[in-house]
């Protein structure tokens, strides 16, 4: 059988032969009932492009989904069921209990998903040649190394484990028959051998000193349903799975969503399943996250990574408060990253977060720490990638 | 994967005795095979032929099927193949009372493959036989030609959806019906009135000369009568044969799809080095054929094998006791989703409704001029049947055995979703809109009419669009695609990379013409102008009672391919 690895090394042979990659790295979700962690595998996909008919309801009235059989009592116009959109009420009102979970519970499912994610990001840095990340001076390195005298060494070390090697001198002489009576030993008849001397011996520990904090903040107002929201998902994928090949999986991750008000999730499941219909206020998350910080205490501790997808659309268009809370952010983080997945029709007009973020000048006087990447909503994996490396390198 | 053992074989073979019994038909031999879920997994890809021709996207399915296992694992019951001998699956941890009821859910399957008229291109071989040929053929030519291999197979089916499926069908279900117009028919019909133009008079004159030589000898053959008639028109139009030639190839050639097209015309697959590539494209070309009737009989196949199984089972003496088991199992494949659609409780529901309404005689004027909703019900032309006994006369046997040979999904939904069916269970077709106050989706019955549920069901039904060669355009040198619009637009996204594929087979820049929706009808400047000038004096009162969603405004365009860059332009 055939592994991943071949598969995409054959895809990168594509391009030699001048045609696009076909091969995406997919992910399969599998969310859990009761606020477990839910289980996530990362698998290859693939597209056989063909002609065939669109299924885009172009009819329907705005807000009307997809029609399909039924059966069962009702008048024409009944309403026979309901879904919530924001699945979170569902945790308050039929749990009754939504922060219940313990710091043991699901855990097991959370390092499923870290496992395949880890393997993904060394996908991502060996096969699609990401950058390594570069070491930020000012902040801690990530990983320390120290030295310790806490191992034990056979034969020869620095200091020898007189316990140690007593017990086994000890042992050596009781398989050679050399302890008759246990309750009366005459040490001087003991064999020594010098195998037997144990040593505490200098050795390198590996200390992680250093950990990220990423925010991932995610505009899920209507505007942003369907290929956006893919496309920034996809991308936000991508960054943890690298971030957490990066930082050998020292890395906290924090999931915020917003329309109007900005509220934090816990998993990433919800992250990149929620979807309202409301309104855009970008500043919303980027207090947020200020407020977060300040309040947790966070930048003292951490690599701070804020990454940002929109779709560019903002109610405020001047973008005033949002430039505002984004000065406030850059005294702290490593990077911010705002990637703008544009809407086909608004193609050759800049957004609204284009237009402020790019007025505001920040991205000139601080090309270290916020980048903005735009890009069609529905760009290929080869282009959500470029736009990491725009975003991080 | 291993062949079942002699105890379960002869269990088999007693459902075969009693299916045959109840009239249903099939081959003797059959093959049946033990699978594990990871067989399943990896024969899937490949639609369950072992011997398929080995390509890298079923290797991309099976690795992210096994993903998918390790989430969502899942036993399927069964899988057939329409192989001679047929071949079925079966999960390697069944009852003997499970497996009396999946084979004859099986043998349904192998009697409709068998005897529907769709597969009938499918009868004559063995098609694991043939695919076996064709993977050592393409396994031949990777080790020469290496991933371009690959790329052929890529945009060899990338059009393998619009091969001429129905031509196929038609060829094979009446070999001798002949499109094409006889000599005399050509000669008066078309050669004299569009070729040479001739005059009426002149055409009158014809006609009465050929006449004459009609009553001059009576009695003798038609045939010899046509040729001597013929002598003079050969000394009068002496490029007459040349000309009926002519349009005998014109007019097969009008029939054959896009593929063929490639491979007869393209010059790039003419040359020498290239002539293997026409030979993967057969074997793409001739695979997807074969798995056509498949998709499009799946309501009725499903349907057609819940109803044997269903009352073979029940009739069957060797599972006395197993009754309940059976009971739950049966629900569990057979039950209508609350909303949703489930092809074999819909397939198998219809098929029961066909029975029970031709039992009672009511494909007839007399049912049909009945207007009274009480007599409809109690209808019943035939005496002897009493509906509580639940087993249908010959005559509703008679009649799906007729369409199981002769139907497909689009005729046997089309033509047999009754308000009768609907009503009597229950069914609506449901939307889900949004309702912003609750911020909730909310489910309801839409419409409860026979004609409403039918037309979603046909929406839902596989159509790949009308994609043919305009033949006239394509003599020019560039490959001219006209896609026949029926309402539904290609999906853009798929449309480069197809292009990209038949550029290279056809070794020359490439175009489509399809229609899209008009974009600017959203703009303010469009609204305004509409606004004085509106479209259509729509009814008074329904227009003030609900704002009527705007209709789409279509144009045609053109995609030309050409040294792998698509661009699009409007068609005046």
């Amino acid at each position: 059988m055939i592994t991943l690895d071949e598969l995409l090394e054959k895809d990168r042979k594509r391009e030699e032969d001048g045609f696009k990659r076909k091969i995406r790295i997919g992910r399969i979700v599998k969310p859990v009932r009761g606020g477990g962690k839910e289980k996530i595998v990362v698998v290859p996909t693939t597209v056989e492009e063909k002609f065939v008919h669109d299924e885009i309801q172009l009819s329907g009235e705005e807000g009307e989904g997809e029609s399909t059989g039924g059966t069962g009592e009702g008048e024409e116009g009944d309403v026979i069921g309901e879904e919530r959109i924001r699945p979170s009420g569902e945790e308050g009102e039929g749990e009754g209990q939504g922060d219940g979970e313990g710091p043991g519970q699901g855990s097991g499912g959370e390092h499923e998903f870290e496992s395949n994610a880890y393997e993904l990001g060394k996908v991502l840095s060996q096969d699609f040649e990401l950058p390594n990340l570069v070491d930020k001076g000012g902040k801690r390195t990530l990983v320390k190394f120290t030295y310790e005298m806490t191992d034990k060494h056979r034969g020869f070390g620095q200091i020898l484990d007189k316990k140690s090697t007593l017990r086994r001198i000890v042992e050596t002489n009781i398989s050679l028959g050399n302890i008759p009576d246990v309750s009366a030993i005459d040490t001087s008849t003991f064999i020594v051998s010098p195998s037997d001397m144990i040593y505490r011996i200098l050795s390198r520990e590996k200390a992680y000193e250093s950990q990220a904090l990423i925010f991932f903040l995610r505009d899920y107002s209507g505007s942003m349903s369907g290929k956006p929201t893919q496309t920034v998902v996809s991308q936000h994928v991508m960054l943890y799975s690298w971030l957490l090949y990066q930082y050998h999986k020292q890395v906290v991750t924090r999931f915020i969503l917003h329309d109007t008000d900005a509220r934090e999730v816990d998993d990433f499941y919800k992250y990149y399943s929620y979807k309202v219909a409301g309104g855009t206020k970008v500043v919303s998350a980027y207090r947020m996250v200020n407020e977060l910080v300040e309040k947790e205490g966070l930048a003292r501790d951490y690599n701070i990574y804020v990454f940002h997808g929109t779709d560019g659309d903002d109610w405020d268009t001047q973008g005033k408060e949002a430039v505002e809370e984004l000065r406030k952010m850059l005294t702290y983080v490593a990077r911010i990253g705002i990637t703008v997945a544009k809407h086909s029709y608004s193609k050759s007009k800049p957004t609204e977060v284009e237009n402020y973020i790019k007025g505001s000048g920040l991205l000139e006087k601080h090309p270290h720490l916020i980048r903005m990447d735009v890009m069609d909503e529905d760009a290929e994996d080869a282009r959500i990638i470029q736009g990491i490396k725009n975003l991080i390198s | 994967m291993e062949i079942i053992d002699q105890h379960v074989k002869g269990i088999m073979e007693g459902c075969k005795r009693r299916a045959r019994d109840a009239g249903l038909s099939f081959e003797d031999e059959s093959l049946e095979y033990i699978v594990t879920n990871r067989d399943m997994i990896e024969l899937s890809p490949k639609v369950m032929i072992p011997t398929l021709y080995d390509y890298w996207v079923h290797d991309v399915r099976v690795i992210s099927g096994k993903g998918m296992y390790e989430l969502y694992p899942n036993n399927p019951y069964e899988t057939v193949i329409n192989t001679r001998p047929p071949i079925s699956f079966y999960n390697d941890n069944n009852p003997d009372w499970l497996n009396v009821m999946i084979f004859y859910h099986v043998l349904a399957h192998i009697d409709f493959f068998q005897n529907n008229l769709f597969f009938k291109h499918t009868w004559d071989y063995d098609f694991t036989g043939q695919a076996l040929a064709d993977k050592r053929l393409i396994a031949k030519y990777r080790s020469e030609h290496g991933r371009w291999v690959d790329y052929i197979i890529e945009f060899a089916r990338g059009i393998d959806n619009i091969v001429g499926y129905h031509d196929q069908v038609s060829k094979s279900v009446s070999p001798d019906e002949k499109r094409i117009l006889g000599k005399l028919d050509y000669y008066f019909d078309i050669f004299l009135q569009k070729e040479k133009k001739v005059s009426q008079n002149e055409y009158l004159k014809e006609i009465t000369r050929y006449n004459q030589i009609g009553s001059k000898e009576d009695g003798e053959k038609h045939v010899v009568q046509e040729n001597d008639y013929f002598i003079d028109v050969r000394i009068k139009y002496p490029e007459f044969d040349a000309f009926y030639k002519r349009y005998i190839e014109k007019k097969e050639d009008i029939r054959i799809d896009v593929m063929q097209y490639l491979m007869r015309y393209s010059s790039f697959l003419e040359k020498d080095e290239n002539k293997w590539i026409k030979t993967v494209m057969e074997i793409v070309r001739n695979t997807s054929i074969f798995f056509q009737p498949q998709i499009r009989t799946k309501i009725m196949n499903e349907g057609w094998a819940s109803i044997w199984h269903e009352m073979l089972f029940m009739k069957d003496d060797r599972i006395r006791g197993h009754e309940v088991d059976f009971a739950k199992v049966n629900a569990g494949v057979t039950a209508m989703p609350k909303v949703g659609l489930n092809p074999y409780a819909l397939g198998m529901r219809l098929f029961y409704h066909i029975a029970d309404m031709e039992d009672r005689g009511c494909y007839s004027w007399d049912y049909i001029n009945t207007h009274d909703e009480l007599k409809r019900k109690k209808y019943n032309s035939s005496v002897k049947y009493s509906s509580s006994e639940g087993i249908y006369s010959k005559k509703g046997f008679d009649r799906i055995f007729s369409l199981r040979e002769n139907l497909c999904d689009f005729t046997f939904i089309n033509s047999y979703i009754d308000q009768e069916f609907m009503n009597k269970h229950k069914l609506f077709v449901s939307g889900k809109r949004l309702n912003k106050e609750r911020m909730t989706w909310q489910y309801y019955i839409k419409s409860r009419k026979a004609e409403a549920y039918k037309e979603m069901l046909i929406d839902t039904l596989y159509h790949p669009p009308i994609i043919t060669v305009n033949h006239e355009k394509t003599a020019q040198g560039p490959l001219y695609l006209v896609h026949k619009f029926e309402g539904k637009p290609l999906k853009v996204d798929y449309i480069e990379n197809t292009m990209i594929g038949l550029e290279y087979l056809w070794g020359r820049s490439v175009r489509l013409e399809t229609s899209e929706p008009s974009a600017s009808k959203d703009t303010s400047h469009q609204r305004f102008v509409n606004y004085w000038n509106p479209p259509a004096p729509a009814a008074p009162a329904s227009s003030q009672a609900k704002q009527e969603p705007q209709a789409i405004v279509w144009k045609r365009v053109l995609y030309v391919m050409e040294n792998r860059k698509l661009i699009k332009r409007e068609i005046n």
